[in-house]
């Protein structure tokens, strides 16, 4: 592990490297800061600059500096107008804009930058303990084992469907698994489902159909949606008196020493980040808090503040234990990022620790002086950022589209791409009408194509699927995969008889 | 105070290298293409797009061509330029389009409506010939090892490679196995989509052997992870003397993955002689020997009538091969 840090520590500390993490931070702070980007549009929109950077260390640290930047910035956005910019700071909210109301703004921003940081660190650390461990098994995968992984990243899915939208999210990945199929698979030398259209012979672009399920669509929706486009309020609220006393600090340690750890292993989950962590954080610290203290829960209480906010960063990076040891995405914004890995010819999974330790170690390395980053950047300078939410939604609008189609186009420079675009786009755009979750799709996509890969080959070295029992890793695997399906949704009966539901997934 | 001399010392090595540069530009001062325009089949960063680049580079720079521009046009793994070369043929007397055995393999198999006789024929530039590796601990020592665990367990004996069942890969060692006397449909080929996995399912021993390019069997060689069973070229390749070739194995066999350069159809003798000769000055500058070196390539050069040979040659031999693997 010695070793590991020490290349981490070489890598991440170059010039460039740097500058990746400063610039993710500040981009991700910045959009996650408003209303209505999320951290998934904010990275599909990122990828192509990250996969033209080409260095894929570089590029995954700039992408993990935008995802903790934005679920960092989004607090801002909670505490100020009660308009949480991701899903993931929703539960800030809850007692982050009754504190801003009484006057306690800048205590209440202090508050969320110093548990954000205490997170996203003691996040670090579980990360860089734990991701090895599943490492140490890597020359164990053969096809047959990589095949069962898809399968468990896929009926991960189930698990996305928090509000019981289960045939919806599952609808979604087949719809994901058949786009998968177009183009020549590493398997047949002939084009399939190309339609005789020359430019669908390698298959859609993973950057394109990112980009037409989460940036094309947001702006759609900007446009479609006038109430979400006005000015936004705040930046006006006074900000003043950022400090807090030790008996509060004192008050919230706990809290954040426990919310790192839960919120940590929700994110390890799959299909659970940091939007049902930063939840559950706030519901578990309100139930073991001093009847007192419970009163206030709701009311501006600094415990219910830090508990959301700890955890929401701790599973943020939690989330990149299965995306870089497994190579299975927990969440949407974790399958982009697994999409850009495999875009710059990287392929996380188990080998990533042996072929690639630079990547891995950089990337936690850069983890840590992200939240450094972010704490300085959040705590002094969080008056004069804040301002930036006084600027119309409006002005968003032709941002969002430019970068989109720019993106697409350059790299490819076939001017195709921008037609599949916006068809895809506008698909989006109405399946989200419909209330359709679109990162199952995504997902399943770049699940497919190494889904059906790995099992033809599997197939093949068998001759037949006798695999499936000739390897009891496989097997293990396999049946992970149907208890995944099968005990969420029997959660999720049990929860809607009792009205109860989350958000949507991050 | 360090760093301020480093500085100074770097910046008067620049100055020195562009004085020199500036004169051997000045003093071969023949140009022979006055510009050069690149298409390249593939998006940016590929072997494709890095042949057409250092060729460029490699061209300007020693003045023998004025000025180079690059188009990446992606699309139908190449085919989408290959048609468009056609198509637009009137107003592309200016382009050269790279391209590689994939012209050949794809336009037997029908993916690509043309192939590589409607097009304007220049010059094959450089090349990469094939080899067979396995994993450095491995018990197989030779060919020979190899043909014998195959006869023991074809089924076990896979062989892996990095491209398409009927792609280069494949066809190499089904090309192998075949001079050796073997079955060529046989031969257990597993399909990876990249280099690296394919090298991760031979250390894990998923696969016994793998089928690979030659540069990229000394890379891995030299790092100590694979040995080379055998390479298909006729004699030792100085990059890797170490490694033998099949033929003094007693396979009698060869292949080479070339890259070179195609124009537009139609091309007026005196342009196309004038990119062959630009292309034949090339090799003996110290521009070119510097972006080779840097890629590992080696050259093979074939011209005009030479490459239409080499061509129709490799053509032959792959589409019989091809045949008999089913895959026609």
């Amino acid at each position: 592990m010695l070793e590991g840090l020490l290349i981490g520590l070489s890598t991440a500390f170059s010039v460039t490297n740097l500058a990746m993490v400063i610039g993710g931070c500040l981009i991700g702070t910045f959009i996650g800061m408003l209303p209505g980007l999320g951290p998934m549009s904010i990275i599909a929109i990122m990828i192509p600059v990250a996969i033209t950077i080409g260095d894929p260390s570089a590029a995954l640290i700039l992408l993990a500096g935008v995802y903790y930047g934005a679920i960092f910035g989004g607090s801002t956005s909670s505490i100020l107008l009660n308009a949480p910019g991701v899903a993931g700071t929703v539960a800030t909210s809850f007692d982050g804009y009754p504190m801003a109301r009484a006057g306690k703004a800048g205590k209440a921003l202090t508050v969320a930058a110093i548990a954000s940081f205490a997170g996203g660190t003691l996040g670090a650390v579980l990360l860089m303990v734990f991701a090895p461990m599943l490492s140490s098994v890597a020359l164990l995968f053969h096809s047959a084992e990589y095949f069962a992984l898809m399968v468990v990243g896929l009926s991960a899915i189930a698990a996305f469907a928090g509000t019981g939208n289960v045939a919806k999210a599952v609808l979604m990945t087949l719809l994901g698994l058949i786009l998968a199929t177009v183009g020549e698979g590493a398997l047949f030398n002939m084009p399939r489902f190309t339609m005789g259209i020359m430019d669908l012979q390698s298959g859609l672009s993973f950057i394109t159909l990112a980009m037409a399920m989460f940036a094309l669509p947001e702006a759609l929706f900007l446009v479609l949606n006038p109430a979400r486009s006005v000015q936004g309020s705040g930046g006006g609220s006074k900000i003043d008196n950022l400090r807090i006393s030790g008996a509060e600090m004192r008050s919230i340690a706990p809290v954040i020493g426990r919310q790192s750890v839960q919120g940590f292993f929700i994110g390890v989950l799959p299909g659970a980040g940091a939007t049902i962590a930063s939840f559950l954080g706030y519901a578990v610290e309100r139930n073991i808090a001093t009847k007192d203290e419970q009163a206030e829960f709701g009311k501006g209480s600094i415990k219910g503040l830090a508990a959301p906010e700890t955890a929401n960063n701790a599973a943020c990076t939690g989330s990149f234990v299965p995306l870089l040891t497994l190579g299975i995405p927990g969440s949407g914004t974790t399958a982009i990022l697994l999409g850009a890995l495999i875009a710059l010819n990287v392929t996380p999974g188990p080998r990533l620790m042996v072929d690639n330790p630079q990547i891995f170690w950089a990337v936690i390395i850069s983890m840590y002086i992200g939240n450094l980053i972010l704490l300085i950047l959040n705590l002094p300078l969080i008056p004069y950022i804040a301002r930036i939410l006084a600027v119309p939604r409006t002005y968003l609008i032709p941002f969002i589209l430019f970068f989109t189609l720019m993106g697409s186009y350059i790299g490819q420079n076939n001017a195709t791409e921008l037609l599949i675009l916006v068809g895809l786009g506008v698909c989006a755009t109405v399946l989200r009408f419909a209330d359709y979750p679109l990162a199952p799709l995504l997902i399943g996509f770049i699940l497919g194509s190494m889904l059906e890969d790995n099992f033809a080959r599997s197939m093949q070295l068998y001759d037949g699927i006798g695999f499936i029992f000739e390897r009891p890793m496989t097997l293990g695997l396999l049946v992970i995969a149907v208890l995944l399906v099968l005990v969420p949704s029997y959660r999720a009966r049990r929860a809607r008889a009792r009205q109860a539901g989350v958000a949507d997934g991050d | 105070m360090t760093t301020f001399t480093m500085g100074r010392r770097a910046l008067m090595a620049a100055a020195a290298a562009t004085l020199c540069l500036a004169t051997s530009a000045l003093a071969d001062g023949h140009q022979v293409v006055e510009k050069i325009h690149f298409l390249i089949p593939g998006g940016a960063g590929g072997g494709w797009d890095g042949t057409a680049r250092g060729t460029g580079e490699a061209l300007t720079k020693s003045g023998i061509v004025g000025s180079a521009s690059y188009e990446n046009m992606s699309g139908g793994g190449g085919g989408k330029a290959i048609g468009y070369m056609i198509e637009n043929a009137d107003s592309l007397g200016d382009t050269l389009m790279v391209n590689s055995t994939p012209i050949v393999i794809r336009s037997l198999t029908g993916v690509f409506p043309h192939n590589f006789r409607d097009l304007t024929l220049v010059s094959g530039t450089i090349g990469d010939y094939a080899a067979l590796v396995v994993a450095k601990d491995s018990p197989i020592q030779s060919m020979d090892d190899l043909i014998a665990a195959f006869d023991a367990d074809p089924s076990g004996t896979a062989i892996g490679g990095g491209s398409v069942p009927g792609g280069m890969d494949h066809l190499v060692a089904a090309m192998v196995m075949e001079a050796a006397g073997k079955d060529a449909l046989a031969v257990k080929y597993i399909p990876y989509d990249a280099g690296g996995k394919a090298m991760a399912a031979l250390l894990s021993g998923e696969i016994k052997a793998l089928s690979t390019g030659f540069s990229e069997a000394v890379a891995l060689a030299d790092a100590g992870e694979v040995r080379i069973l055998g390479v298909t070229a006729d004699e030792r390749v100085d990059a890797y003397a170490d490694a033998p070739t099949m033929k003094e194995q007693g396979i009698d066999t060869n292949f080479v993955n070339w890259r070179g350069f195609f124009a537009a159809p139609g091309l007026p003798a005196e342009t196309l002689a004038a990119y062959q000769a630009a292309i034949a000055k090339m090799y003996d500058t110290p521009e070119w020997e510097e972006v080779r070196a840097r890629n590992g390539w080696v050259n093979i050069h074939n011209s005009g009538s030479d490459f239409q040979t080499f061509l129709e040659n490799q053509e032959q031999a792959i589409g019989d091969l091809m045949k008999k693997l089913g895959f026609l």
